[in-house]
């Protein structure tokens, strides 16, 4: 049977560490980058005695996420322990949910080349992130980093609901479009605040039992989320195909051999004894909390893209880049609103802005101009004021310096020759000078033209207007 | 008369007075400890420079006429369960051997803001986990009343310095009965709060939803003044109930004519001592010559309650107990080598045989298959506890029961049969899984003169009328005159 009789089925699940100042349990920065052990108090190092008390930032940001994906939130959500041993986890258990989560049933619309996708999502829950163990200290020594303990994640479980590694990254982006719209969540992957497990099955097309799953760890880039779905599918089709069977378990991706492998059978499974937590009583929030942060909800990605699409006229190619991050789209929007052609000034930020941006590897939150200086020097362009051509300098100064369009052309006389005797004058001269080449152009080479207008254009050192220069030597040159 | 004989009161009426200061005061705790310990064993750590600094502390509020509460300057001793900023904290078990906290608990804070000078740290049951203090990693404790007989547990190092003098008062904490029964065993006063009322922060936790620190002293109102202290709402710990404090001493002496005392028959079960439920009786008739109305009750789930707390506590325990991993503090098997090799030894090393039997009877009621047979069974039992006792109270104000089924026991005598040991908590454990305040006062002596307790049991936050029950009781009698012969 070939890869093609197979139906792929993968569920994802996402743990995204909360931009929340402190810590889920005590008072601890949350800050990336600390010295390691830093960022740590009895209460993170689980010293004998100690107990936690809820940061109740982490609700509001876990009802945000909930509403945003349309979950029902509940009104009564219970802690559980989950029990294991590990250096890196200070307590010997990690405070989690686990029957009662704080959000259920919600949903995410993906793009997929079929159209729009309804992914579910099965449940959202808060809890507390482990240390960091590292294990090439040397002298065969591993040493235990805590600053990250007790840092809040969610973790949002998807339905089986994808189909290919496609779909499970066009998903993966959605959330985190979702999750940095937000605010809750930074979006990073490298820094591992943005981290996914993918557990993945295939069954033959038409059934209707999923396949024996294993579950994939360490897919810390969405390159590496579509290559270990895509190995481990065809791994398990190998399997079937060669008369096996798919056992359940745990594989990590190995990104520089790009190919994953068996990290624990389920036989070696942990029994992790959840429990509620005696310490935390249950967690109770009411309407009234739901609704007040509802609210605050902001315009989520896929609804501004629509928007930008209808409202501003711009094709959804546009639109898309445009959203993709809500910093820029609300500059877009600001400079919009200064600027009435919506489709120019989108041709500007997605060919002279971001450029721009990326070549000095900022973002659009430490632009130096305002929204009102862009909309000038695109008024100066419209009016000819200053070329297109030099435009895209002086908004690259404009860029540098924060400095006014006006300035700039003045400073570097950028300005526009629209002076017809001027141009006039250079045309004639110019002509004079190359009898030779007007004999072709009247020949038949037309192309010669375009030799003309350049003549023109370097003797005014760039800055005669392009539309000028074009009418006087079409009308010299008789055309 | 010596001055360690005086109660709290009498002796903070005193340093009120200036007819004696907080440093004569320590310093004769300090000796009698220096005499009587050896015999007692009450102490694991005597903190003398710090308990002398705060009475020097405490003697200067006091002359400026500002001191910071009624006990400014009364010593004081605390269970070894209780982290002190400093100073060695262990639970009575190796794995904690040479652990310094970087913090008090919320009560020892208090206690230090309240001026008390603190003695020092005492004996237990390891990790709280035990009834005759024998389980102790170091040393068992000896009842002063009769130094070849157990002070109960787990709070036996308390229960016996405050028995002995060596202390004026002492703080316990109390899972299935660790403050009742050492207190029943030693002819001394322990309360046990309502799950809530006194803050869990920095208190080395057994069973996280059963625990409960209390006060342990030689009278009830002493008892009214020390618990006046410790209940406070703690932002610490999210288990502390945002309840106001009512002042305990406030209706102490008002007598128990027209109140409804309910005798739960289950608490008067075969196997009990004569003498034992002759004392309780005894004291029972006393209540009723002084007006109140006894009203036969049942708590029918009575007879679950050992197996229901032998399910939830060893669970929460077998968690609560797996930081002690060698990793951050504590013992560590330098040896081992590997990762599992050092948990293994570790623990192997560090914990006793009782704590052993505890974390693996709890792992296995928390493991898959087994959870809702075990774990979530016990719950729902624990359910029914609780609302016998809801029942009741609709009907009577308290109970009055027996606290012990058995006077104090020799030291070594249940050691090898942790069931028979587990059975002397059958009447204290129901308290702790309904999560109600149950108070131990001295109501007796066997022939043998050894103390019998009686206990109080009541609606939650009514520790007020407990201890207004128990003082009705403590007015008529001289039990708490009569001073342990050590």
């Amino acid at each position: 049977m070939p890869v093609s009789d197979f139906q792929p089925v993968i569920g994802l699940e996402v743990h995204a560490q909360l931009l929340t100042q402190s810590k889920i349990f005590c008072g601890c920065s949350t800050a990336f980058g600390a010295e390691p052990n830093r960022n740590t108090c009895p209460v993170c190092l689980g010293m004998p005695g100690v107990l936690p008390v809820l940061n109740e930032r982490v609700v509001d940001f876990a009802i945000r996420t909930g509403l945003a994906l349309e979950c029902r939130v509940n009104a009564k959500s219970v802690w559980s322990r989950k029990n294991y041993f590990y250096p890196d986890l200070p307590k010997g258990y990690q405070i989690t949910q686990y029957d009662l989560p704080i959000c259920e049933h919600g949903k995410l619309l993906i793009d997929t080349p079929q159209g729009e996708k309804l992914i579910r999502v099965r449940r959202i829950h808060m809890e507390e992130d482990a240390g960091k163990s590292v294990h090439d200290a040397g002298g065969g020594q591993s040493l235990v980093d805590l600053n990250r303990a007790g840092v809040p994640l969610l973790e949002i479980v998807s339905e089986p609901d994808l189909r290919d590694a496609d779909e499970a990254v066009e998903y993966l982006k959605a959330l985190r479009d979702v999750l940095v719209y937000l605010g809750v969540n930074d979006g990073n992957l490298d820094e591992g605040s943005f981290r996914c497990d993918a557990n993945v099955s295939v069954m033959l097309k038409g059934s209707d039992t999923y396949g024996q799953r294993c579950e994939l760890k360490n897919l810390n880039s969405f390159r590496f989320v579509k290559q270990a779905i895509e190995y481990e599918i065809s791994r398990q089709v190998d399997v079937i195909e060669s008369g096996g069977k798919v056992d359940q378990e745990t594989r990590l991706w190995d990104v520089n051999k790009g190919v994953s492998r068996s990290m624990r059978s389920k036989e070696d499974a942990h029994d992790y004894r959840y429990f509620p937590e005696p310490d935390l009583p249950p967690l109770h929030v009411t309407t009234e909390v739901i609704e007040a942060v509802g609210h605050t909800l902001p315009e989520l990605p896929r609804a501004k893209l629509q928007r930008f699409v209808s409202q501003y006229g711009l094709p959804v190619y546009d639109a898309r880049i445009l959203t993709a991050e809500r910093p820029l789209a609300d500059f877009f929007e600001a400079c919009a609103e200064r600027y009435p052609d919506a489709k120019k000034l989108a041709n500007w930020f997605l060919g002279e802005l971001l450029r721009l941006l990326k070549e000095e590897g900022s973002t659009v939150t430490s632009v130096r101009f305002t929204p009102a200086q862009l909309a000038e020097l695109l008024g100066a362009v419209d009016q000819g004021t200053v070329s297109a051509n030099a435009g895209k300098d002086v908004l690259a100064e404009m860029f540098r310096t924060g400095r006014s369009a006006p300035d700039i052309i003045a400073e570097k006389g950028l300005a526009q020759v629209s002076d017809t005797g001027a141009i006039e004058a250079v045309v004639d001269d110019i002509l004079a000078k190359n009898a030779g080449e007007i004999e072709k152009y009247r020949a038949g080479k037309k192309q010669v033209f375009g030799f003309f207008v350049g003549q023109v254009m370097r003797a005014m050192k760039g800055k005669g207007n392009p539309a000028l220069v074009n009418e006087l030597l079409k009308k010299k040159l008789g055309d | 008369m010596q001055l360690t004989d005086l109660t709290m009161l009498e002796l903070a009426e005193k340093l009120a007075a200036g007819q004696v200061s907080s440093v004569e005061a320590t310093r004769a705790c300090l000796e009698r400890i220096q005499r009587v310990d050896p015999k007692i064993r009450a102490f694991l750590r005597v903190d003398e420079a710090g308990a002398l600094a705060a009475a020097e502390a405490s003697d200067a509020r006091r002359k400026a006429g500002t001191p910071a509460s009624r006990l400014d300057g009364v010593p004081v001793g605390l269970k070894d369960l209780f982290l002190t900023e400093g100073l060695e904290t262990t639970a009575g078990s190796r794995v904690l051997e040479g652990f310094v906290p970087p913090l008090d608990a919320t009560v020892v804070r208090l206690l230090r803001e309240a001026g008390l000078p603190l003695l020092g740290k005492l004996n237990l049951d390891e990790f709280a986990m035990g009834s005759s203090n024998e389980s102790s990693a170091y040393f068992p404790t000896h009842n002063p009343w009769d130094v070849t007989r157990t002070p109960g547990g787990s709070s036996g190092g308390s229960a016996a310095a405050v028995a002995a003098r060596e202390v004026f008062g002492a703080l316990g904490t109390d899972t299935g009965g660790s403050i009742r029964q050492p207190a029943a065993f030693t002819n001394t006063v322990g309360l046990k709060p309502t799950y809530g009322r006194v803050s869990r922060y920095g208190v080395i936790a057994y069973a996280s939803s059963l625990d409960q620190p209390g006060p342990m002293t030689r009278t009830v109102s002493d008892a009214a003044a020390l618990l006046q202290i410790l209940a406070q709402h703690d932002p610490r710990d999210s288990t502390s109930a945002p309840v106001t404090t009512p002042d305990y001493s406030a209706e102490l002496e008002q007598g128990v004519r027209g109140l409804k005392l309910g005798v739960p028959r289950e608490y008067f079960a075969q196997g009990m001592e004569e003498e034992v439920e002759a004392s309780v009786r005894a004291a029972l008739r006393e209540y009723e010559r002084q007006g109140a109305t006894l009203v036969d009750v049942s708590l029918p789930h009575t007879q679950y309650a050992l197996a229901t707390y032998y399910l939830i506590a060893p669970a929460e325990a077998s968690s609560n107990l797996a930081r002690y991993d060698g990793v951050r503090y504590g013992l560590r098997a330098k040896d081992a080598r590997g990762l599992k090799e050092l948990y293994s030894l570790t623990r192997e090393r560090g914990f006793g045989p009782e704590v052993k039997r505890r974390i693996m009877l709890g792992t296995y009621a928390l493991s898959a298959g087994y959870y809702d047979a075990y774990y979530l069974r016990a719950q729902k039992v624990r359910t029914l506890i609780r609302e016998d006792f809801t029942r009741v109270f609709k009907e009577v104000d308290a109970l009055v029961a027996p606290i012990s089924p058995v006077a104090p026991f020799k030291l070594g005598e249940k050691v090898d049969d942790p069931l028979s040991m587990y059975l002397m908590d059958v009447y204290t454990l129901p308290c702790n899984l309904a999560g109600v305040p149950g108070l131990s006062v001295p109501c007796g002596f066997t022939k043998a003169g050894l103390p019998v307790g009686l206990q109080v049991l009541g609606r939650p936050f009514d520790e007020a009328l407990l201890l207004r029950i128990a003082r009705a009781f403590e007015r008529e009698h001289d039990f708490f005159r009569r001073l342990a012969p050590i």
